[in-house]
């Protein structure tokens, strides 16, 4: 394959962030708007033409199987012996889905940017240009990241996405809080990618290479690989880097359960979520690229990524997928619960993301070889794809919500379904979708994750089937509250909410066609974990009974929350605590709040700093005033006065004479 | 002598003294620092691209461009001079910064008086560099130390007279270790025909020091240059130094001064007495580990815009000894990969907190905010800087981390396995900890000064950046991102000296790898 075409797709977005931002200011906002949206809509048809190669070209495929396929890998930094960073386009199932997926969303974003960044009145909001700047940037980080040939390619984009996402959080710079939830996303991210960094540097101890085919292709015990492109590379390493323990665990479960570690920061899991309902702050749009559909599922991404490692670990008896499993399992249920409480329509939707980023986590911890073939693997992928597709939507539809009424808070809304018919209907799907209604994608995907967990444990499946049917739940609680109940009077002088114009409303039912039929995608011919074709249909047994769950939460929700009733308010009162730790989101941020400030601030840097002033500076000034006082005290010996020099001539003689002889005649 | 090259950057500062002494008004000043520094940039270049050129014809010498003329035949002082790569990383480095700092002082009192003293300073800077003769680098040393004095004591802010002598006299402490140091060396080294030397090659090459001596000595050394590269506990007059100078001299002094320690700690003391290196290492690894983690916590605490900048130049050179000490070849390429760095993105810092608080007329960022709407483009070379401070890839500073992260994890990870001892490990993982501190105090500040709402009324008046600002931005921008999207061109430069036959002989010495 060329290398031109799969260059274009990272050049391109970068050039577009050089241009839009070293120029943008002396373009207008309509021309910068135009000049981005077309640059990343070339970006999406070259995305798509790859992977249409990738897929259907039959030039990928050999033996029936999918290979992974390096389209140019140049050396950028030099380390140690083999230890070399390249950065490279490693193309294969993944990386093309995530092409496809990434490309997709950011053009719905940029054309709906469009709308979305101008007032009531069509003006533009200040700083139009930098915010297209920075969406080309997040976009070129984040292809850079998928396409990436070793981890330490993966790495380097991986914090160029943070400082995108940073940047893009803190867009209206001038709103204090927008200012600190980009800071605290920052930071949090940086401290999981501190043990990221750890385990990459581990991994690449034991192992010898960075390199993503390298390290995967190494043959597995028992378990037919077929991802070996390159034999010749592949280290023995592993064996001997698995044997070696520390503190309990062995070197490549501790590399592992760091780098997953990494993951947990950008995916937003428990307890490292705590940046993602504040990254609320940032644009809707934003929201929805961002951490929605793409930045956010990076942590799966890594995690598949290193799958094959993942399966080696668990062969020899490590426990890195365990902890997968579990921390998903855990931040599932989490957020689903905080979810059913929140005000704020965005922070609803960023729990319910945290969630549905848990489900494909767990989809990945549990997935086996002996379980209808690692179908965990391709049900955690496809159910990444169709996520980013019907959040995407969810969010822009909210961002329509928001623009036309002017908060983010639901009370606020009410009974807009006769106002905004088109952002109903298509919200509508949404949820249908993420409650996992037949035939809508969510269906499909929820229901291989489900068959995945109930094959390979019944404590899982039973807990996640419970988190979907809560999903529902919270999805039909938000829907009702918005769409249904009593409309708002509309104040005079203030404009009714109604729909959007075309820009914004466009991508919303794209993206709501796509949500309703993506799960008809033969995944399974396109995307496994080995690049065979997976065979196997839908399990309808699970899928009636999460149907089943899906529909009773969905009934749940029309008894409580279509119209106003006392009923809500009564459950609220049966469980007053859960309800209120639940509310405030059991007070995570509260206890990091603790630990930053009053641990980390207040009793480690203030010491220190006072310290280092006091102690140590105090130190150095008291060797300078003791030799200056001491030079002080002395200096009235050199007065220059005669007399005084003879008196102490005089005294001296005395005492020298007179001691040598009082020696001469005590001793001798 | 007027044959190499390298005495050239020597000779053109001081041809650039004369010129300034001749200068009538303030044009001429700034025409001849301007033309001075560009040729000085043009030199630097010209060395850069034959160096290159001539270890690809295969010279494989440790120092190339070597000459030797004897200076005081009775003590053996000769001005010796040589350059391997690092020399020459280091030599564009003080180019680069010069040229910004002279546009970064474009406005300053008293012009011509603050610029002989200046480029009195970077004379003694190139001529450190340069030389390769214990006695004559020490003397360059000592002209680069004492115009600072004046520099800060008459164009400073502040508490100037205090800080100047402070900074001046711990220095000065620290070169009284150094002489000690230096002629130990000298007096200790056996040549094989039985003579003593100060030349830096012959000596790693030949002239082997008596280990008990360089248990002595190699404390001595590594500390006297340890001072001026900051480390724990020797670091205090940072921050009021830094605090009270002028600009430019902040800028040189942070981005060129601090890497005369690192430069000498490994030039001196790593290559002339391994085996003492090798043993001691764990005491200065404790301190300068300490240095990287302490700064980093230091400066999260401090209102001061320089002070956050002095300790967060403790930490990045601290980092710098820590990877010295590691004594392998990649750590040790990732140190001057980190002094390169550390010295463009300080000087840029610098730079830009002197052109906010000349207008705002306070560095205390309680007093500032929202500076973003106010002076967008000093704003945001404010944001590049942290960024590059950060580490983050694509900016200098991502590659030198990574790569002493990576080479003393490969050094302390052998290590812990073959059984000698976690304490290269743990201080590696206690370094990386610091990528987290920085970010927070980075962060801090850039949302308290350039963020959020405006705070002072008064400061909606200001402007943005005059033109020589930013040409003295841009050219450290450029510099930073170069370095940060190029790494293996520099690396490529450096790493000869580390794993070239000077660097192998080095490490046989080291008997005991642990």
């Amino acid at each position: 394959m060329e290398a031109t075409l799969p260059l274009l797709i990272l050049v391109l977005p970068l050039l577009m962030f050089l241009f839009l931002g070293l120029f943008g200011k002396f373009m207008s906002h309509k021309w910068a708007g135009i000049i981005g949206t077309a640059g990343m809509g070339v970006t999406m048809i070259l995305a798509y033409y790859t992977a249409y190669l990738y897929f259907f070209s039959g030039n990928f495929v050999e033996d029936g199987t999918r290979v992974q396929y390096i389209v140019f890998n140049q050396d950028w930094l030099s380390l140690w012996g083999n230890l070399v960073i390249k950065l490279g386009f490693l193309l294969d199932p993944i990386s093309a889905l995530m092409l496809v997926v990434i490309t997709t969303i950011s053009f719905m974003v940029h054309l709906y940017s469009n709308g979305y960044m101008r007032d009531h009145h069509g003006v533009w909001e200040t700083g139009f240009q930098r915010f297209y700047a920075f969406l080309s940037l997040f976009s070129f980080s984040m292809l850079g990241l998928v396409v990436a040939t070793n981890i330490f390619q993966m790495y380097i984009f991986w914090e160029l996405v943070g400082a995108s996402s940073y940047l893009l959080i803190g867009f209206y710079y001038t709103k204090p809080s927008a200012v600190s939830a980009s800071k605290k996303a920052f930071i949090v991210t940086r401290f999981a990618d501190l043990g990221f960094l750890i385990g990459i540097l581990i991994l690449s101890f034991t192992t010898g290479t960075f390199d993503f085919m390298s390290l995967t292709s190494t043959p597995l015990a028992g378990v037919e690989n077929t991802y070996i492109v390159d034999a010749a590379t592949a280290t023995t390493a592993l064996e001997t880097g698995a044997g070696q323990m520390f503190l309990g665990g062995s070197l490549m479960t501790w590399a592992l359960v760091l780098i997953f570690m990494g993951g947990m920061g950008k995916s937003a899991m428990m307890p490292l979520h705590i940046w993602l309902p504040d990254a609320m702050e940032g644009p809707t749009p934003v929201s929805a690229l961002i951490h929605a559909a793409t930045m956010v599922v990076a942590g799966v991404y890594l995690v598949a990524r290193l799958f094959p490692l993942f399966m080696i670990n668990d062969d020899l008896g490590g426990a890195a997928l365990d902890i997968v499993t579990v921390v998903g399992a855990l931040t599932a249920f989490y957020a689903a619960v905080v979810a059913c409480t929140q005000l704020d329509i965005k922070r609803v939707l960023a729990f319910s993301t945290i969630s549905q980023i848990a489900f494909m986590m767990v989809s990945l911890g549990v997935s086996r070889p002996e379980v209808h073939d690692n179908l965990g693997y391709m049900a955690s992928m496809f159910h990444l794809f169709t996520h980013a597709m019907f959040k995407a939507l969810l969010f822009l539809g909210a961002g329509a919500l928001i623009h036309a009424v002017g908060s983010n808070d639901y009370t606020a809304m009410h009974g807009l379904r006769k106002r905004m018919p088109i952002t109903h209907i298509t919200f509508l799907v949404g949820c249908l979708a993420i409650a996992g209604i037949i035939p809508f994608s969510g269906f499909f995907s929820k229901d291989e994750i489900l068959t995945a967990c109930f094959g390979n444990s019944i404590i899982a499946y039973v807990w996640m089937s419970m988190v979907a049917g809560l999903t529902a739940f919270y999805m039909f609680r938000l829907y009702y509250l918005i769409f249904w109940w009593k409309e708002h009077k509309v104040h005079e002088g203030h404009h009714a909410p109604k729909d959007q114009p075309w820009t914004m409303t466009l991508p919303l039912v794209i993206l709501a066609i796509v949500a309703t039929f993506a799960g008809f995608v033969p995944f399974g011919d396109l995307v496994t974990w080995n690049g065979h074709p997976h065979h196997g249909g839908i399990n309808w047994m699970i899928a009636s009974i999460s149907l089943c769950v899906a529909l009773l939460a969905i009934g749940l929700a029309t008894i409580m929350y279509r119209k106003e009733n006392p009923l809500p308010e009564r459950m609220r009162h049966l469980f007053p605590n859960l309800w209120t730790w639940a509310r405030n989101r059991f007070y995570f941020d509260e206890l990091y709040m603790f630990i930053t400030h009053k641990i980390i601030f207040n009793s480690i840097c203030k010491p220190i700093a006072w310290f280092d002033r006091h102690v140590i500076d105090g130190t150095m000034d008291a060797f300078a005033s003791v030799t200056n006082k001491a030079s002080y005290a002395i200096r009235g010996l050199q007065s220059g006065n005669v007399q005084s020099y003879v008196w102490v001539y005089l005294i001296g003689a005395i005492v020298l004479g007179g001691g040598t002889v009082a020696v001469i005649f005590l001793f001798f | 002598m007027l044959s190499n090259i390298l005495i050239y950057f020597v000779i053109v500062p001081i041809l650039m003294l004369g010129g300034l002494a001749l200068c009538r008004n303030i044009k001429q000043i700034r025409a001849v620092a301007v033309a001075g520094s560009l040729v000085l940039i043009g030199l630097s270049v010209y060395l850069l691209v034959e160096y290159i050129a001539q270890r690809g014809l295969g010279a494989d010498a440790p120092m190339l461009f070597t000459g030797s003329w004897t200076w005081f035949e009775a003590l053996g002082i000769h001005l010796a001079v040589g350059v391997d790569g690092v020399s020459i990383a280091m030599l564009v480095l003080t180019s680069i910064i010069i040229f910004a700092g002279s546009f970064a002082s474009w406005k300053i009192d008293n012009p011509r008086a603050f610029f002989l003293w200046l480029i009195l300073l970077s004379t003694g800077v190139y001529g450190f560099f340069i030389s390769v003769d214990l006695f004559t680098m020490f003397m360059f040393y000592e002209v680069a130390l004492i115009p600072m004095y004046l520099l800060i004591g008459v164009w400073g802010t502040g508490r100037k007279e205090y800080s100047a002598m402070k900074l001046t006299l711990m220095l000065m402490g620290g070169s009284a270790f150094l002489m000690l140091g230096l002629i130990g060396i000298y007096y200790n080294t056996e040549m094989p025909d039985g003579s003593h030397t100060w030349n830096i090659i012959e000596i790693a090459h030949q002239g082997h020091i008596d280990k008990g001596w360089q248990y002595f000595l190699f404390p001595m050394t590594f500390v006297g240059f340890g001072v001026l590269g900051a480390m724990f506990p020797f670091h205090t007059w940072s921050p009021d130094g830094h605090a009270c100078a002028p600009t430019a001299v902040s800028m040189l002094h942070a981005g060129v001064l601090m890497k005369l320690g690192g430069y000498g700690c490994f030039r001196v003391a790593m290559y002339l007495m391994p085996e003492a290196a090798n043993d001691l290492a764990w005491i200065f690894l404790i301190l300068t580990g300490i240095s990287v983690v302490y700064g980093a916590f230091s400066a999260c605490v401090q209102t001061d815009l320089k002070y956050i900048n002095a300790y967060s130049s403790v930490s990045h050179c601290g980092l710098v000894l820590f990877a010295i000490l590691m004594i392998n070849t990649t750590a040790m390429t990732g140190a001057v990969m980190q002094m390169l760095s550390h010295g463009l993105m300080t000087a840029l810092f610098f730079a830009l907190i002197g052109m906010i608080y000349g207008r705002t007329h306070t560095r205390d960022i309680r007093q500032m905010g929202g500076l973003m709407k106010i002076m967008p483009y000093l704003a945001v070379c404010y944001v590049i800087a942290g960024f590059a401070s950060l580490g983050l890839p694509g900016l200098s500073g991502f590659v030198a981390e990574m790569t002493i992260f990576v080479g003393s994890f490969q050094q302390g990870m052998g290590e812990y396995l073959a059984g000698a001892g976690s304490l290269r490990l743990v201080f590696t993982i206690v370094a990386c900890c610091s990528i987290v501190i920085t970010a927070v105090y980075i962060l801090r500040v850039v949302g308290k000064l350039l963020l959020g709402p405006v705070q002072d009324k008064h400061h909606l008046e200001l402007t943005d950046a005059t033109w020589w600002e930013r040409l003295s931005t841009v050219t450290l921008i450029v510099s930073v991102a170069a370095i940060g999207c190029f790494p293996n061109f520099f690396t490529g430069l450096i790493r000869d000296t580390f794993s070239g036959e000077l660097f192998e002989a080095v490490k046989l010495n080291m008997m005991n790898i642990f």
